[in-house]
């Protein structure tokens, strides 16, 4: 086996020295009759050409050479060559965390910076080395808002990103913390008269989304208006970090839960993501995760620790402020690259060019399709609502090899046949140009056939 | 020096800034294409959201970014530069085909929402991967959704729950042995279970008096490492099993150590109900200086209803696609379907090995921890003499009485060019030092190993200072962490 770097010839010379005969012996200890006598069933060992062969093999059935439209909590963006070289070097990917800290210090800085930045990028404090993604970032924000204030209840926006509410939901059930939903009005925001009725005395916190689910920029403040006068805390989920470029931070939220997937990490069918927390300073002790600080050696010399740490799980045990323990440090080095490449203007102009790409699509498709929410501002996404269900459009799409927006039906049935597009400033004019007049066809063959059927359902 | 330090020499390295001290209007390391649609206003579509300042971001070109990761790169201590032996923490080679293949632009680019007809590719691979992590176990079926080895846990105790509460009876605690991991009972607390600590007894094992004592029909699940952190194997795992089973408990099993037991013993068939892997340390994928990890859990049929959604079928027509209705169902843990990239890593290091490969992986584990605790018994103290699977624990018993403690002997093994064991831990074990080489340890680079400790023993007897006033050839000498935290500077901030 080519990973392991022993001869039989060292294998017998160690046994000899533990004063053993054979390996079996090593194994004495597990009883005679649970040892597997035999091979595991799984794919013989295959040479490394062979392994390369497979994956490309497997790539070639994945979507490669798509054009898409997809974005929901996953999205496109160009990641520059050098983040690939810097994070390939393995000091800092075969390095474990870094507790060692004199042999460390390479990560060691490198978070501190990735924090520094986050907090530029938010208008936080404070944010922690990362979380696992978005979604468990959220909830864990959430779980922090529940310990700040001890209530319990928690509102969640229903443009928050659906399969965030459920992970919220998973975590929530077994903590007796009752969610209840607020839904968002015709220009696709928080509708803030339900916020208001929905928060009680015993309202911990308010969960929302800004751009939310369907791209629309929330208006943070009024909300945090509202949840801060009843005594809840605002959390605040950033699903699409480009938007930081151009959209001001949600600067009135105790706690931002961020998915920072959008700054150099591929979408890689989903994961491994970046989440991260960030919040006040007077919070910090309980955040969740782990927090790099800066400190000065016996010499007087600068250097970075993990700090803080009696909030963690490997001294607290059981009354840690989370579970957490591995994180996704090699990923928070990816959105750390990419935040110093593009920079104070880089972000700026990348997230204009997001802009501009999508008010482009968002006009062209208005002319074949209802574009929704357009009385509040967006980032990179709209929904568009045609005669024909999505679903049936997009297989038309696939054929041409492009995407079509995420069909909203399985999350937003009350949106009737929608879609949610995304474009990214990898989004070409000619591919918005050639969407668009494959939408317009569609549309076109589909609504004769639509005003049949609905005299069919009327006469019926 | 008065020891010789035959595996490092002092290098000169290069000194490094933050990156905000480096940055200077109009310097830049990015360019974008010619925008081809209209240029919009953003005062114009955005209003008052409109953002004009993002503070303090850095503005420097693409080779001082080059030099400023590479220079920090070459502050830290990797596998790849050495032997890293911290134990539970399985620090094995990781390989770059892993690394290769994970790049491939449809897997690397594959959107988690595209259609499930475009995307056989990236669910073959789950599907393998899942049906290899299944053989390996010995389970029946597997989530691959969880993150992280803790996130496996939450995973499986809400599995745990679920299954009670189905069965009419919900429990109301969780046994954990005194041996476990930080996470076990961080886990429990997640999930609502009150944690009840198990005693270990004089071998290192669960103590079966106790347990039997313990055992109610109040306990959901016993969360069991195997072998344990001592490195010892669980030998009454049948009997541990079959108390629990009488009363209706579920065995859990932490996979931290699987390292221990691929290819050589199934977990699935000594009385197992549900486990977590964690494909960071078993399955090769990279630490990454923490993370990103994989801790998918393995369970039996009895548990299959409450998998998270969605769960990954073959469909009538052949393909493979997502099962969401499944109304038994704990829920999701995660958006999307976990961290796929380090499934195409994992199931890239299974191929290399094979059967044949993963058993003698397994075998060199066990052999080379076996060889550190023949080489080091005698020099330091073993605290339990049960005998060792993957990883062996020490104490700093001997050196205790010249005032040395595992920490300072850690520190000292800095300078002999190695990373730390991991120290003071399990919280058995006072001044634990506990060490587990993985198969990746040539015999000449342990044998650097042992005399290095030999050595650094050597040291507390003749001149117990220098191990205490360690490391001596770092960038930086011990950090004031009390410091750190009393008044934490967690972010920079331009000097006013």
């Amino acid at each position: 086996m080519r990973y392991l770097p022993k001869s039989p010839a060292d294998r017998e010379a160690m046994l000899k020295e533990i004063g053993l005969r054979s390996v079996d012996e090593l194994f004495a200890p597990i009883p005679a009759e649970y040892r597997l006598s035999r091979d595991l069933k799984i794919p013989r060992q295959m040479a490394e050409s062979e392994i390369v062969d497979y994956f490309r093999q497997r790539s070639r059935e994945n979507g490669e050479g798509y054009t898409s439209f997809l974005g929901a909590g996953a999205y496109s963006h160009y990641r520059p060559v050098i983040i690939d070289s810097l994070i390939s070097r393995g000091e800092f990917l075969t390095a474990y965390t870094p507790y060692q800290a004199e042999i460390s210090q390479g990560t060691l800085q490198s978070i501190f910076e990735f924090q520094t930045m986050i907090c530029e990028l938010t208008g936080m404090e404070v944010a922690n080395a990362s979380m696992y993604d978005g979604s468990t970032a959220a909830a864990e924000a959430v779980m922090m808002g529940v310990r700040l204030t001890g209530r319990r209840s928690v509102v969640v926006a229903r443009s928050l990103h659906p399969e965030y509410r459920e992970v919220l939901a998973t975590y929530a059930t077994h903590q007796g913390m009752p969610l209840s939903v607020a839904s968002f009005g015709d220009d696709g925001r928080l509708n803030l008269t339900e916020l208001e009725k929905s928060i009680t005395p015993s309202t911990a916190c308010v969960l929302i989304q800004s751009p939310n689910f369907f791209g629309t920029i929330e208006d943070v403040a009024a909300i945090a208006e509202i949840a801060h006068k009843h005594g809840a805390m605002l959390v605040v989920s950033i699903g699409e970090a480009v938007s930081l470029g151009i959209v001001e931070p949600p600067r009135d939220a105790d706690v931002i839960a961020m998915e920072a997937q959008s700054f150099g990490v591929p979408m890689g069918f989903g994961g491994p993501f970046c989440g991260v927390i960030a919040t006040r300073e007077k919070y910090v002790r309980q955040m969740p995760g782990r927090l790099v600080g800066q400190t000065v050696d016996k010499q007087g010399r600068r250097g970075f620790v993990l700090t803080l740490a009696t909030r963690e799980q490997h001294i607290r045990r059981e009354k840690a402020t989370s579970n957490i323990c591995t994180n996704q440090a090699l990923v928070a080095l990816m959105v750390n690259i990419f935040m110093t490449v593009y920079g104070k203007v880089g972000l700026k102009e990348l997230a204009k060019q997001n802009l501009a790409k999508t008010a482009y699509a968002a006009g062209q498709f208005a002319k074949h399709g209802k574009v929704l929410f357009s009385g509040a501002p967006r980032f990179n996404e709209f929904v568009m609502q045609t005669s024909e269900d999505p679903q049936a459009i997009n297989s038309r799409l696939l054929g041409r090899k492009v995407i079509g927006g995420l069909p909203l039906k399985k999350f937003y049935p009350e949106l009737g046949n929608a879609a949610l597009w995304c474009c990214t400033e990898l989004t070409t004019r000619s591919a918005i140009d050639t969407a668009a007049g494959l939408v317009a066809e569609s549309e076109k063959s589909a609504r004769p056939a639509r005003a049949e059927a609905d005299v069919a359902e009327v006469t019926r | 020096m008065k020891h010789e330090t035959p595996k490092a020499t002092r290098h000169v390295n290069q000194n490094e800034g933050l990156i905000f001290e480096k940055s200077s209007p109009g310097k830049a390391a990015w360019k974008l294409p010619p925008l081809d649609v209209p240029e919009m206003d953003p005062a114009k579509l955005l209003g008052a959201s409109e953002r004009k300042d993002l503070g303090n971001m850095p503005e420097v070109s693409e080779i001082e970014i080059i030099r400023h990761f590479t220079r920090l790169s070459t502050w830290n201590y990797a596998i790849d530069l050495g032997m890293y032996p911290l134990g539970s923490c399985t620090m094995k080679y990781n390989p770059r085909v892993n690394e290769a293949v994970a790049r491939v632009e449809g897997i690397a680019n594959g959107h988690p929402y595209q259609p499930e007809k475009i995307s056989q590719g990236a669910l073959q691979i789950l599907k393998t991967l899942s049906e290899c992590l299944i053989e390996i176990t010995g389970m029946d079926a597997i989530t691959m959704q969880p993150a992280a080895g803790a996130h496996g846990e939450m995973t499986g105790l809400l599995m745990v729950r679920a299954y009670h509460h189905a069965q009419g009876r919900p429990r109301k605690k969780v046994l954990i042995p005194d041996s476990a991991h930080g996470t076990n009972p961080a886990t429990a607390a997640m999930v609502d279970y009150a944690v009840e600590n198990l005693k270990s007894d004089s071998r290192g094992m669960v103590d079966i008096a106790a347990l039997e004592a313990q055992m109610s029909e109040d306990v959901a699940a016993l969360m069991l490492t195997n072998p344990n952190t001592l490195g010892v194997f669980e030998q009454e795992i049948h009997k541990i099993a079959d108390i629990l089973h009488a009363k209706g408990g579920l065995l859990y099993m932490d996979g931290a150590n699987m390292n221990a037991l691929v290819g050589k013993v199934r977990p699935g068939d000594f009385g197992v109900d549900l486990m977590h892997l964690n494909l960071h340390k078993t399955f090769s994928t990279p630490h990454g200086g923490g993370g990103p990890g994989s801790g998918p859990v393995a369970i039996k049929k009895k548990l299959e209803p409450f998998l998270p959604t969605p769960v990954l079928i073959t469909k009538s027509d052949g393909t493979l696609g997502f099962d969401y209705n499944r109304p038994q169902s704990v829920g999701r843990v995660r958006a999307f379907y976990g961290n796929f990239g380090m499934f195409v890593r994992a199931l890239a290091y299974i191929q290399a090995n094979g059967p044949d490969g993963l058993r003698q992986t397994t075998e060199d584990a066990v052999l080379n921890a076996n060889y550190i605790r023949k080489g080091l018994e005698g020099t330091y103290d073993l605290p339990y003499s049960t005998p060792t699977m993957h990883e062996v624990v020490f104490s700093d018993k001997v050196q205790a009485k010249k005032g040395v403690r595992t920490m300072d002997i850690a520190k000292r093994l800095i300078d002999y060019g190695f990373h730390p064991y991991t120290t003071a831990f399990p919280l058995i074990v006072p001044g634990a030092l506990m060490i587990e080489p993985t198969e990746s340890e040539s015999k000449e680079e342990m044998d650097l190993f042992i005399d290095a400790m030999k050595s650094i023993a050597e040291e507390v007897e003749e001149d117990p200072q220098t191990v205490l006033d360690a490391p001596h050839s770092t960038r930086v000498s011990r950090l004031d962490e009390t410091a750190a935290a009393r008044k934490p500077v967690l972010r920079w901030k331009p000097a006013v």
